[in-house]
Parts: structure tokens; sequence; C-alpha cells
């Protein structure tokens, strides 16, 4: 909502600076947005008069001009403009005036042995638009020696502020004047109330067939009008507010829709069909060729203003072309309408048509200001215009607005955490247009004006279906009771300024609070650091992807495709959050740098349920590991995210030893060089595994690559036990080494399993620490070497005892896997 | 081999034949014989082409037209087995790779690129969970996916509210059934409001960081961001707290115990009073605390009597506040961050650069 200072000033009596307005509208809840003060760089130019205009000696395309600048003397200047001529009046720069559109400070000068002592403007150089053909010519009744800026309206600052949806009252002029006067600022102007004489019957009459399409409608022609274009000070006025003068008759609408927030519109009666105005909804087929030059497909849900031929208006959102009024309008029709303001919301969505009118009607007018404001309209037309007035014709009701409301002055601390003196708070609400009805000491009674629509409004409550009845029943008259002083005690505050409230620091339980974390969510904080702490950058992605590279991770439903993706590869919902950082990885890649390890806390999306949203601590190593000295570059590999699944699974407390694999990973992994890790048959912790070439290739990453996913939601809650004593046998550990030939499919786990299950009370830890596989072997056979770690507790082992426990662990491993001792 | 006057059948046949030579085709070199025997320079199909000429003039645009149709068709019926040929191949060639993979990992990680380190989103989540934890605040969660009734209309946005369209909201399909509402991905944090106060019996006391999604895409807006809310419901809760609490964490979060805070009258339909909250900073040099110019930073308010009925929560008894602010913008206001865009894009260089080092989790004892 843009305006002027002095339109503001039209309706408010204040002597405040402009800084103070701008603070009071940050305060109260009219956030300003911009503030132009267009007449500032040009202070210093006048309005000048060229008395003579000869050509340069020594110049073809230069004028040498004598020009008066107002005070009787004579400047010299030189002008290349080709329409600068003795007798016209244009804008003068003296020396020192810094010129806006060059950037230049000007100086006197000598152009081709003319001395040049001041320049005459284009509006270019003033910064006022493109036009550079010629200086500013302006009217011959232009006032000599006047500032430019005064003479062309251009000393009006334009404020422009954000108006809250609640507001529509803050789409007006006025309306920002009562609030800036609640607040301190100054005094309400009371709106003229004109005498229209009414001197013939109105030529057309309002029927209201649908009551969907208008509540109440108001209208007056008069006749004999001489449209044209508005006066200087209305063309200003509304081009200052980025509006584009059409006609008078049309200007005054929108005078009156940004000054009082009260949309108007005007038909030229000539060009209606039949002598009636029907507020329908419209048929099937019908279209509307629009003030905008746009035609629109209506619906049955749309309420128009139709004539004998047709829909004339989409009501409260546009008018029509055809029965517009333009220069040869003799006779206007103002129409002055109350709309229901979600069916005005609703069609102007559907048609994305953005109208002042529009704007305001989905906000809500004032349903009491109809009559007046179509008084105002006839009483400006006609002051433009001339012409004479018809009566007034009507259709429907207006609405019932008539509404109250109570505050107990306790409330403005108790809600509000402020003291405020019951004389303090009731004098805003006044300010404000609220009546007082009845006041005691506890509390005031007010009527709520007219135009404020959002205070103790209709209650449309939408409860959760599965509340119990007693509890929603309870919760719907708690708010009943209190919405209507809520609305108050906001009002009293906002206006007297919410600094004004102490601020109070929230009481704590206790020196320690509790947990701010559940056990969960500690668990995905620790995950994250885990894996930042092995060597991976932590990463946030996008939850969206290209459905092309969604579908090679999985299923890509279309309940996880969205209906408005913003770019065509952003429209699936990821299947798993590996998917994110392998296009993160080639990104990387093409920018040069091919080794990452990078990880992501985030959710796959199985389904739109919320546990369908799967918590996953994700992440993938590409390229090789660096050069370095004591440790070779190598790729890296499907251990390498193994190990990185495991740390987190370890982290988050899952006992290692309940931990299996199984090679059952998904078809982004490499088949044989991945799996899957699971805590007895069931439950899924994390998978693994190199990352499949295919999908490498269609994610153009050309170097190895390999990828995890950890399931948090998957892994048990640990059991908080305390922990026992230690175990600190008092006898020396001893470890033996064995090396057992296994064929080639046979995997390690079972080996290391069985050597671990063959004396559990000896057997105190089992590690591999080779396995080779090559052609000094039988052809699918590995060498896989163990070693034992035997812990006696009640005396030191005899040879034979440690030969007895050798020979049964050789026996397990041998029975479980087939595996024999190699020589 | 053909007849002055072809009929068409002998096209039917090659591409029966040619089909089924390909079917039998088991490897590249059977594939390759199959393709040099139709479309090579001796080929069948080659040859049909060449004969062209001779067809009779009449009947020659007809036979053109169909050899052309016959050539396409076999040369995607080559192209296609080509590609299962090559995927038995590959997937042949990867089930010989076989790795055991139960075997123990390395004991240690590999040597990265760089260290590793915690987006400064994550960072910013742990410090407000560790300021408002303090507070006694606890966090709670919701999913990305969101209904229509807790991402609105639960927050007092009905239908055809103009705050909705402020939203520009990301739809997803409406599932099978009569008149299922569209999910959306949550516009906001506040749908965790709703959700808490329907399972958690009051006092309440929440924080609510994550994601959140918007259809706006520029330098200044991603479609993907992140924000965290707070809510705290109790007997007795006044704006008066609800600024204490925030200008309590904001000169906390930014290490500036002097740090100017400002409030202003707004509207949000969730709240009521509603406020807008500045701190003071100086726009020209992005210093914070100092400069006299104000940035607004978070909106909050007093929850709205609707929004608490609406959750079975009787506002006669219970009352309180709730706030909601950008993650992205109070990290790049700390930080000094001049772009937003880089947050989402993983690129390691931007990474390594402001990430934390997971070794030093936020601490109040060290000052977040």
């Amino acid at each position: 909502m843009k305006f002027t200072l002095s339109w503001l000033k039209a309706h408010l009596e204040t002597e405040a600076p402009l800084d103070d307005i701008l603070a009071a509208l940050n305060r109260i809840g009219l956030e300003v947005e911009g503030v132009e003060d267009r007449g500032a760089a040009l202070a210093g130019f006048r309005i000048a008069h060229v008395v003579e205009a000869v050509q340069h000696p020594n110049a073809d395309r230069l004028r040498a001009l004598k020009v008066d600048p107002g005070d009787g003397t004579l400047l010299s200047v030189v002008c290349g403009a080709p329409n600068a001529r003795a007798g016209m009046k244009g804008v003068l720069a003296l020396p020192g005036a810094f010129i806006p559109g060059t950037g230049i400070t000007l100086k006197k000068g000598e152009i081709r042995g003319v001395a040049s002592e001041a320049m005459m403007l284009s509006a270019r150089e003033m910064g006022l638009g493109d036009d550079h053909s010629g200086i500013v010519d302006l009217p011959a009744d232009a006032p000599l020696g006047e500032s430019y800026v005064r003479y062309a309206g251009l000393d009006d600052p334009i404020v422009e502020i954000s108006v809250t949806p609640n507001r529509g009252d803050a789409l007006s002029v006025q309306g920002i004047a009562r609030d800036l006067a609640a607040a301190g600022l100054g005094r309400l102007k009371p709106l003229v109330e004109p005498k229209i004489d009414s001197v013939y019957p109105s030529p057309l009459r309002w029927e209201i067939a649908d009551s969907r399409a208008c509540d109440y409608v108001l209208g007056r022609a008069i006749r004999g009008v001489k449209n044209g274009p508005s006066p200087k000070w209305l063309q200003d006025l509304l081009t200052a507010i980025g509006l584009r003068p059409i006609n008078a008759l049309v200007d005054v609408t929108n005078l009156y829709t940004y000054g009082l927030g009260r949309p108007l519109h005007v038909f030229d009666v000539a060009k209606v069909k039949g002598n009636t105005l029907t507020m329908r909804m419209a048929r099937p087929g019908e279209s509307l060729l629009a003030l905008n030059g746009k035609t629109y497909a209506l619906t049955e849900e749309d309420g128009i203003i139709a004539d004998a031929a047709g829909p004339e208006a989409l009501g409260g959102i546009i008018g029509g072309e055809h029965s517009g009024c333009d220069e040869t309008t003799t006779e206007v029709f103002i129409e002055c309408a109350l709309f229901d303001p979600v069916r005005i919301a609703r069609s102007g969505r559907r048609h994305d048509v953005r109208t002042d009118a529009r704007a305001r009607f989905e906000r809500g007018v004032d349903p009491a200001l109809p009559a007046h404001a179509l008084d105002l309209a006839t009483w400006t037309m006609q002051e433009l215009c001339g012409g004479e007035a018809s009566a007034v014709v009507s259709a429907g009701t207006p609405p019932a607005w008539q509404r109250s409301a109570r505050l107990r002055f306790e409330r403005l601390a108790g809600l509000g955490g402020a003291e405020v003196p019951p004389d303090d708070a009731v004098g805003i609400l006044e300010r404000l247009g609220f009546a007082v009805q009845a006041r005691d000491a506890a509390g005031v009674t007010v009527a709520v004006p007219s135009w404020r629509n959002d205070i103790a409004a209709p209650i449309h409550l939408d409860q959760d279906a599965s509340l119990p009845e007693a509890r929603a029943r309870a919760a719907a008259e708690g708010c009943a009771a209190t919405e209507a002083e809520a609305d108050l005690v906001e009002e009293v505050l906002r206006i007297r300024g919410l600094d004004t409230v102490p601020p109070v620091s929230l009481p704590v339980a206790g020196i320690v609070p509790p947990p701010s974390l559940t056990p969960k969510q500690a668990r995905a904080a620790l995950a994250r650091r885990v894996l930042a702490a092995r060597g991976m950058l932590d990463c946030v992605s996008f939850g969206f992807l290209e459905q092309k590279s969604a579908a090679l991770f999985g299923d890509t439903p279309e309940l996880l495709r969205l209906a408005n993706p913003i770019a065509a590869d952003l429209d699936q919902m990821r299947p798993t959050p590996v998917a994110s950082l392998l296009l993160a990885a080639a990104r990387n890649a093409a920018r040069g740098w091919p080794d990452v390890a990078l990880a992501e806390l985030g959710a796959a999306y199985r389904d739109p349920s919320p546990e369908g949203q799967v918590a996953v601590a994700a992440g993938i190593r590409a390229g090789h590991t660096p050069r370095h000295w004591a440790e070779p570059a190598r790729a890296v590999d499907a251990m390498d995210a193994k190990g990185d699944a495991l740390a987190v699974l370890q982290a988050l407390g899952v006992p290692m030893a309940a931990v299996t694999v199984t090679t059952d990973a998904p078809g982004f992994y490499h088949p044989g060089r991945s799996g899957v890790l699971r805590q007895g048959p069931k439950t899924v912790l994390a998978t693994f595994g190199e990352i499949h070439p295919k999908v490498r290739a269609a994610l153009d990453l050309a170097g190895p690559a390999v990828g995890f996913e950890v399931f948090l939601d998957a892994i048990p809650e640990p059991k908080r036990r305390k922990k026992g004593a230690p175990d600190l046998p008092a006898f020396q550990p001893l470890r033996r080494d064995f090396a057992f030939l296994v064929d080639a499919g046979i995997a390690a786990e079972q080996v290391l399993r069985a050597a671990r299950g063959a004396d559990k009370a000896l057997v105190a830890d089992v590690a591999l620490f080779d396995r080779y596989a090559g052609d000094k072997l039988p052809a699918g056979k590995v060498s896989l070497a163990i070693q034992v770690t035997l812990q006696p507790r009640e005396a030191t082992l005899t040879d034979a005892q440690i030969e007895a426990v050798a020979e049964r662990i050789v026996a397990a491993v041998a029975k479980a896997t087939g595996a024999t001792l190699r020589a | 081999m053909s007849d002055t006057t072809p009929s068409g059948d002998d096209l039917a046949a090659l591409e029966a034949e040619t089909a089924a030579a390909l079917d039998a085709a088991a490897d590249l070199r059977a594939w390759d014989a199959v393709r040099v025997g139709t479309l090579g320079k001796s080929g069948r199909l080659t040859a049909l082409l060449k004969e062209l000429g001779k067809v009779p003039a009449e009947q020659r645009k007809d036979r053109g037209a169909a050899l052309n149709r016959l050539k396409q068709v076999l040369e995607g019926r080559i192209e296609s087995r080509r590609a299962a040929l090559e995927d038995a191949a590959l997937e042949a060639r990867l089930a010989a790779e076989r790795l055991d993979v139960t075997l123990p990992p390395r004991p240690h990680p590999p040597a990265g690129p760089e260290a590793g380190g915690i987006h400064p989103i994550s960072r910013t989540i742990e410090e407000l969970v560790a300021l408002f934890g303090a507070q006694g605040f606890s966090v709670a969660e919701g999913p990305d996916i969101e209904s229509d009734w807790l991402n609105f209309s639960a927050l007092n946005i009905p239908e055809h509210h103009p705050a909705r369209q402020d939203h520009d909201t990301f739809y997803l399909p409406a599932p099978p059934g009569a008149n299922a509402r569209r999910p959306v991905l949550r516009t906001h944090t506040s749908p965790v409001q709703a959700r808490t106060m329907l399972t958690q019996a009051p006092p309440i006391r929440v924080i609510c960081p994550g994601r959140t999604w918007r259809a706006d895409h520029d330098a200044t807006h991603s479609p993907m961001f992140h924000q965290v809310e707070g809510l705290v419901i109790d007997r007795g809760i006044t704006l008066g707290h609800l600024k204490g609490c925030l200008i309590d964490f904001l000169r906390a979060f930014f290490g500036i115990g002097d740090l100017p805070v400002r409030f202003r009258a707004s509207y949000f339909p969730f709240t009521e009073p509603s406020m807008e909250v500045d701190i003071g900073w100086n726009r020209r040099t992005g210093e914070l605390g100092k400069g006299g110019d104000w940035l607004e930073i978070l909106g909050s308010g007093m929850v709205h009597p609707r929004v608490l009925a609406n959750c079975g929560i009787d506002p006669r008894e219970w009352q309180g506040f709730a706030f909601g602010m950008g993650i992205e913008r109070i990290t790049m206001l700390k930080h000094g961050m001049p772009d937003l865009r880089p947050f989402y894009e993983s690129d390691m260089r931007w990474l390594r650069h402001w990430a934390a080092d997971p070794l030093s989790p936020p601490s109040l004892a060290e000052g977040v």
C-alpha cells in the first residue's frame, strides 16, 4: 500500500515529522517497506525562462541561450537540445548543483568560446525517466523561479507499507491516519459529508439474482459529464503511488479505492444493454473481456455483474472493457457494492487477477461506508466532470456487522504482560473507533467499529477430529470466551507499543534443566558427529530430485511426486539421501574434486505417511584416498562404507556381536560388493556397498564410489544398565594363530564365529589378520588366518590344555565351514 | 532374390527372422553377426534397399516407406538387444567380482581428502538446542510431508485465508479415497506445534527445528530451508515472558550481551498479539549490535485461542507463546555468510570452509 505524505495529511492533522510517522507505522504493525523522497536530489532546480536562443557561433549543433532564472538576471547557457527555443520555460541547474542523471557536479565553463553559466535539464538528467530527446518543456504558465520539485509535485515523499491480511481497513489512507492518530501522532480529520442533489431517476437499476454474487449494492448515475484527463493534482497523486491516470471518472474510483479503501466501479450508461445490472453467478461458457485486455473464461463459481448482453464485470475484482468509461462517456453509473471476501479470494486466485479491488474485498471492506462513499465519489466526479446526479438505486441489504467485545483490564497484564492504566487502554480503543458501551472498575465493553472485521469476528474452529468430545467442547467454549478479549489486548498493546512491555525471563524449573533431546534425537546428533569425526563432511541437500535420478535408487511412487515442482529436475521425493550425496559427488568431481567423503542426516521417503519418512544417516565416499609416503593411495571400497556404518551403529549402542551381514542390499549397490547389516532376522539396521557401475554412469560419476545408509529409527534403544565390576583376570592371556584353507564362497564371519564358539570360557577374542587368495593355493580356495586370544582364569594353561583348545577350535571351524588347517 | 512385384511378405519374414536371430544371440559376438547380416554392407535389409530402384515406379513409394519403417524397427531391436546383452555381461562380471562382505572392516576410517566437519545449519541447530535447553525447552519433531490440516487449518489458516497465498506451498498428489486433501511439504515448522499440543498435556515448552519448503527459488530464497519453532504453553505465561525468552536467546546466540532487540506489532494467523522482532545492526558493514539500523529476524506472538482450541486446549486455563525463525538467516548473520545457495550445494570447498569441528559440540561452558 502506497501513499504520499500530503495525502496522509489530508486525513491526519499532524505536525509530526516524517521520521516520527515512519517509526510509529513500524511500531503499530503497518511495516514501512520503503520511503521515496523523489524531490531530495532535485531540490536546487528552478523553473527558468529562455529569453533568447541563437545559433552557437562555433558549433552547428549547439545553441547559445540567455536564460532568466527568475531574478531578472540573464545567464548565458550553451545547450545542445534540439527543442531549445526562445520563449520556452524549462528547468535550470546552477553551478555547484549535482546532476543525478549524469553523476556530475555542474561547473561554470566555456563551450567553444561561449560562456556557459548554468544548464537546462532533460528529464533523464534529472533522473526522472529516459527522455533525453530535449530539455524539459514546461507549460507557459509554469511559475518562473519556482522550485521545480514543488511545481512537479515531487516534494511529496511516497511511503509504502505492507499491510497484513487481517487489516483490510489499513489498505486506505484514512485507515492509516486513524491508526496513527490513535498512536498519538495527531488527529483524524472527519470526512466531508457532501450534499448531493438527485435530480432524475437512475437510468439503471440493480438486481441481485443470486445472493452468493453480492450482498448489497448501491448505484447512482451522473448525466452530462464531460470526461477527460484528470486535473494535475489527481494525476500526480495516482502517478506517485504507481497508478496510471486513465480519465477523470476512472481516476476518481482509484482515489477512493486508496483514500478510503472503498473500491468503486464506473459503467458508461450508454454502453450498458438494457436497464438492469444483475448480480448473479456466471453461466457455463460465459466469458469477460476485462479492462486489462485479457479475456477470462468464467465458471459457475464466479460472481458477476451482467447486463442484458452478458457479463460486464467480475464482481469485486475487475470491470469489463465493453462497458467501461472513456473520454466519450457522457452518463456514468457508479457501482458501490459489498462482496463475500471468500468468493472474491477464490475467483481472484482462479483467474489469477490481482487488482486493488480484489485486495480490499478479499480482506473485507467497511460495510457501513457504501452510502457515504457513493456520495463522496459523486461529489468529486461532479467537481471534475460536471453533470447532474440521479437518485440512488440499491439491492440487497448490508450484512449485520455490529458486534461488541469486553476487555477485563487485568488481562492487559495477564496476557500482555503490561501494566496499562485503564484510562489509557480505553482512550486507545476510542481513538481506534471503538465506542464504549459500558465500563466498570474491572473492564470495559465496547462496540467494534464497522471497518474492523478482524475484531470479535465469528469463530470458525477446525478442531482435530480425534479429540474426545468433552475436551473439544471445553476448548471451543474457552476460545469463544477469550478470543475477542485477546483482540482488544492486541489493539491496546499494538498502539501503545510493544516496547513498553517489560521483558521477563522464563522461569526455569531448577538449576539443571531436563534433557532437551530425547534419546532418539541425541542419537541423530551423535551419528552426525561420528561421521564427521571419520572425515566426512556433513551436508544438507534438497529432499527432492529429478525423478529419473531418483529411479536409480528405488521406487518413485506417484504419491511422492510433487504436483507443482519448482523445476522439472526437482520433482520426486528422494528414496534415499545416498542419491543426493552421489549427485553432490558428481558435481564436486566436475569442479575438479573427485575425492570426497560426504554424509547427511535426513529423510528417505518411502510413502507420504509420517512413518514412511524414514530418518537415515547416510554417507558416500568417492575417488581415492590421498597419496602419502606411509600409505599408498587406493580406491575407496565397500569395506570403507561398512566401517562407516558400523561406527555409527557402535556409537549408537548396538552390540557389535549381534550384528549380522546379509547380501541382499538394494539394487543401487554393486550386487557382489554390498551388504545389509541386521540385528536379528528382521531388523535392518543399515545397508552398505560399492555403488553399482550403472548408477555411477547414469550420474556421470567416473571414479569409484561407495555408500551406506543407517536407519536410525530401526536401532533399538540401548538398555541403560549400570556397569558391573570390570573383568581383570590375574593370568596372562595367550595368543595363537591358525591359518585355514576354505572354499572361496565361505564367509569369513563363519570362521570367526565358529572359533569364538569353540570354547566360550577360554576364547576371549578372535581376529582375522590375513586373507590370501592366489596361485599358491588350489583353485577356488582362500586362506583365512585368525588370531585367537585365550584367557585363562583359574590357572596358567598347560601345554596339553592349550593343545586341546586348539584342536577344538580347528574342529569347530572345520565343522562349520569345511575348512582345513593350512599346512 | 526379389521378384519385380514385391508383396511385402518378404519384409515381415525378414523382421521375424531377425528378431529370432537376435533372441538366439547369446553374446555380443553372435549379436554382431546378426547386425552385420541385416544392416551390414551385404546385409539382407541393405540388399532390399539397393533393389528399390528395380521396383516398378508406381509401387516404389510404398515399398520405400515400408523399407524405411522396417529399417527403424530393426535398428531399434538390434540396439535394445545390444543393451540387454551388455547388461547381462555387466551383471555376470559384477557377480564374479564378489567381495566377502562379512570381512571385518579396516580398524580405522580411510584417510579422507579433508578433515570432516559439521554443516553450519546442523551446528546452529545444536546451538539452538543448547541455548533453549538451558531455558528448559525440549526438542519436538514432525515429518516433512504433512497434512493440510496440521500445516494450515489447525493453525487458523483456513483454506481461503489470504495468508495461504504467501506460503507458495508444494503439494503432493491426494491419496486415493474420497475427499482426501492433498498433503503438503510443510511450509513452516509450526505444524509441530499442533502435533505437540495434541499429544502432550500442558505445560509445554518445546522447540522444533527442521526442514521447511516453499516453491520459491532465487538468490535469497531456497525451495528447502530450515526453521525453528518455539512453543510455550503454561498458566500465567505472558507476552513479557515471550520478550524475555527471545531477548535472552538472541543475546546468547549472537554473543552480544547488549544486542538491541525491537518488537513491532504484526500479524500471524496463529498468534495474537503478534509481533515481529528486529535486532540492531549496521546495514552497511553487517556488524550486529551497533549502527542504528534494524534487521527483522523472527516472528512471534501469544498463541491464538483458535489454535489452542483446534488442538483441544482450553484457552481459559492455558495460554502461551510461539515463535519461528529462519535458521539459515541467523546462521548467515552470525557468521557473516553472504550467500544462501551454497548451503545446499554440498561443494566440499564451501563445506570445508564453514564446517564446525565435530569434536567441539556447542557447550554452555565454552559459550556457543
